[in-house]
């Protein structure tokens, strides 16, 4: 196994994703000459020159509704908004045109494109530069949605990604870009759509996406001291999410908990625990529980955003919850 | 037929423009009876007498360059070249429309023929068709991109951003403002505090205005245009003015329009007039009339006998791939 960054990971899925298709471009603010905010696309302009790795003016609806009309005339364009929280500049491009061209033009044309983009908190960038808005995306027919956990994930997912014919808004957590994981020695696409189980476990199932695995595997280290066995699920597309891995969990576990950064409300975990209730009734043996973050803005000073963002106590509180040990 | 005081290229093309201003004008004078009569559901945004600049303006083209058009995008669609079958079954709901019944008069599209779509949202096709023309320029084909809009996407800020981007790249991008003299149901000039003539200048982007009225203007002005766009000249805007007969859509009771509005002239008539003084006679225009309306009737009858659009068939198609939600 190697090691690699998680931000490594995601440029080595770009560069190699170019190297393999002439017709994938970057394009986005500052991610030629300057090479990303996050440092993500440094490299590649040198590597594939500036017809292919291209800096934008700051114009998040043009360069979003222009990576719709390049992804139909024949390229495959990867964007990157610089924060998340940018992303509702590109809301139109994004819900009305990318996500309903195959389905309103009657199955003549796909979408082909990629909208990278860094949500999530822990570096007070305060309540414009830190928001999950995964859900909205989420939300809407035709997107498809991907959070990757782990510099591993983040390569294959982001393989898969630019590889799908469809729009795929793919969402990276910027706590995790400097983090090292292991990856392996020959590096491919991961298919869109499935979980993965990082944790066996008997029971409690718990659901998380994105930079909150490792809370919810610091949770299962802490737990297992007291013989609670949690099994934990890496989500890694949250749609569409692999509702089959997810139930077959909860058929052994009977417990479900579902984990993410993003405030709890009409969210990711809301949809879960919805479906859940209807196809895995015959399983549950308790409530499932949420833990994600108040509903309130992101805040910026340091000691609020710590208690903000979920962590491995609250997953633990969560599952003495959902076991009914409170 | 020789026509006299003209090539007969010329005479030719006239011709052709002339057929193309019927074939819009009376699918959607028919569209305006379907629709009154209750068998095209939804809303239907009726361009008569705007039909000059779409069919100047594709005579230009190539049938491998886009465009990305408007809710009021028929006349862009027909000229350039959408089956009047599949548009017709499109409008009616049916299986066998351009989309399949899942767009309608708001969302006609041909990707056959680079035809990205007409479009709901003011102003979205815009940055549709910079994106494409970065595609073309990228790919090195020698392809341009159309952007058409009105007045009110004047008010849009992606007019900003795409024009400063397009002209930022030189993108192979002509922008087409159809100038009707509306945003929706209020005068531009309540709405719009400057000039597109300015506008340009400040972006750097070549510029032109004629009478959107008269086919023979738009098409040299366009012809002018694409090709300086073609040799490289970065994007350039075409301005036509025009007039909107019906109202901002059909149903519109039009209060806000004034009666003293001046009559407008009629692309068709302009036609008729540049194709008399090139000495084509009545006979052969009705000829053309002839023909153009039994292609129409002939298309709908086909449109009304096809199946409806299918649900199971929508269902399917919202992703391409079948790693795909409840399309499973």
């Amino acid at each position: 196994m190697a090691q690699l960054r998680y931000g490594a990971a995601i440029s080595q899925a770009l560069a190699d994703a170019m190297e393999a298709d002439p017709t994938v471009i970057i394009m986005g603010e500052d991610i030629a000459g300057a090479g990303g905010s996050f440092g993500i696309t440094r490299g590649l302009l040198d590597k594939f020159g500036p017809g292919r790795v291209i800096d934008t003016p700051i114009s998040e609806a043009a360069i979003a509704g222009m990576a719709v009309g390049a992804a139909m005339s024949g390229l495959k364009p990867v964007l990157e908004i610089m924060f998340m929280d940018f992303t509702t500049l590109a809301m139109d491009a994004m819900v009305n045109q990318a996500a309903k061209a195959r389905f309103m033009f009657g199955a003549q044309v796909s979408v082909p494109m990629v909208l990278r983009t860094p949500h999530g908190g822990g570096v007070s960038a305060g309540p414009q530069h830190s928001q999950c808005l995964e859900a909205w995306f989420a939300h809407v027919p035709g997107l498809k949605v991907v959070c990757p956990s782990s510099p591993a994930n983040a390569y294959g997912l982001l393989r898969a990604a630019i590889a799908d014919p469809d729009p795929v808004v793919f969402v990276e957590h910027k706590g995790l870009y400097g983090q090292r994981g292991e990856v392996p020695q020959v590096l491919a696409a991961i298919p869109l759509g499935e979980a993965v189980t990082v944790r066996a476990g008997d029971h409690v199932t718990v659901v998380a996406y994105g930079a909150v695995v490792a809370i919810a595997m610091q949770a299962a280290e802490h737990l297992a001291s007291e013989a609670i066995s949690l099994e934990v699920i890496d989500l890694q597309t949250i749609q569409p999410w692999d509702e089959a891995a997810v139930l077959a969990s909860l058929a052994k576990t009977g417990h479900l908990v579902v984990v993410h950064e993003a405030v709890e409300q009409f969210g990711v975990g809301a949809e879960i625990a919805a479906r859940m209730a209807d196809v895995g009734f015959a399983h549950l043996k308790g409530p499932i529980v949420r833990v994600g973050a108040p509903f309130m803005p992101v805040p910026f000073s340091a000691e609020l955003e710590m208690q903000y963002r979920p962590s491995a106590a609250r997953v633990v509180a969560a599952v003495r919850k959902a076991l009914g040990k409170e | 037929m020789p026509i006299t005081g003209t090539s007969e290229n010329e005479g030719a093309a006239l011709l052709r423009h002339y057929e193309q201003l019927l074939v819009i004008r009376r699918c959607e004078e028919r569209l305006q009876r379907l629709f009154a009569e209750g068998e095209v559901p939804g809303f239907i945004h009726l361009g008569i007498g705007q039909e000059a600049i779409s069919v100047g303006v594709m005579s230009a083209l190539q049938p491998a360059d886009t465009l990305a058009s408007t809710h009021r995008g028929h006349g862009h669609a027909l000229a350039k070249g959408m089956p009047l079958e599949g548009f017709f079954a499109e409008l009616l709901a049916r299986d066998t429309g351009v989309c399949r019944g899942r767009g309608g008069s708001m969302h006609v599209a041909d990707m056959s023929i680079g035809m990205l779509g007409a479009n709901g949202i003011v102003g979205a096709g815009l940055s549709i068709a910079t994106g494409s023309a970065l595609a073309h320029k990228l790919k090195g084909n020698g392809q341009i991109a159309v952007s058409f809009f009105g007045d009110g996407a004047l008010a849009e800020g992606l007019l900003h951003e795409c024009g400063n981007i397009a002209s930022l790249m030189k993108l192979p991008l002509l922008l087409v403002c159809e100038a009707n003299g509306w945003s929706e149901f209020s005068p531009a000039s309540s709405q719009i505090a400057f000039n597109l003539a300015k506008w340009s200048a400040a972006y750097g982007i070549i510029y032109r205005k004629v009478d959107g009225n008269d086919v023979v203007a738009v098409a040299e002005a366009a012809a002018a245009l694409t090709e300086a766009i073609r040799s490289g000249g970065g994007p350039a805007l075409l301005t036509c003015t025009t007039h909107r007969w019906r109202g901002h859509f059909e149903g519109d009771a039009q209060k806000y329009r004034n009666a003293d509005e001046p009559e407008p002239r009629d692309p068709t008539v302009v036609a008729e007039e540049h194709l008399a003084a090139a000495g084509v006679g009545a006979q052969r225009l009705a000829q053309i009339a002839a023909r153009v309306e039994s292609e129409i009737e002939d298309a709908i009858t086909k449109a009304r006998a096809a199946p409806p659009a299918r649900f199971d068939a929508a269902l399917a198609d919202v992703y391409t791939s079948a790693s795909s939600g409840e399309a499973l």
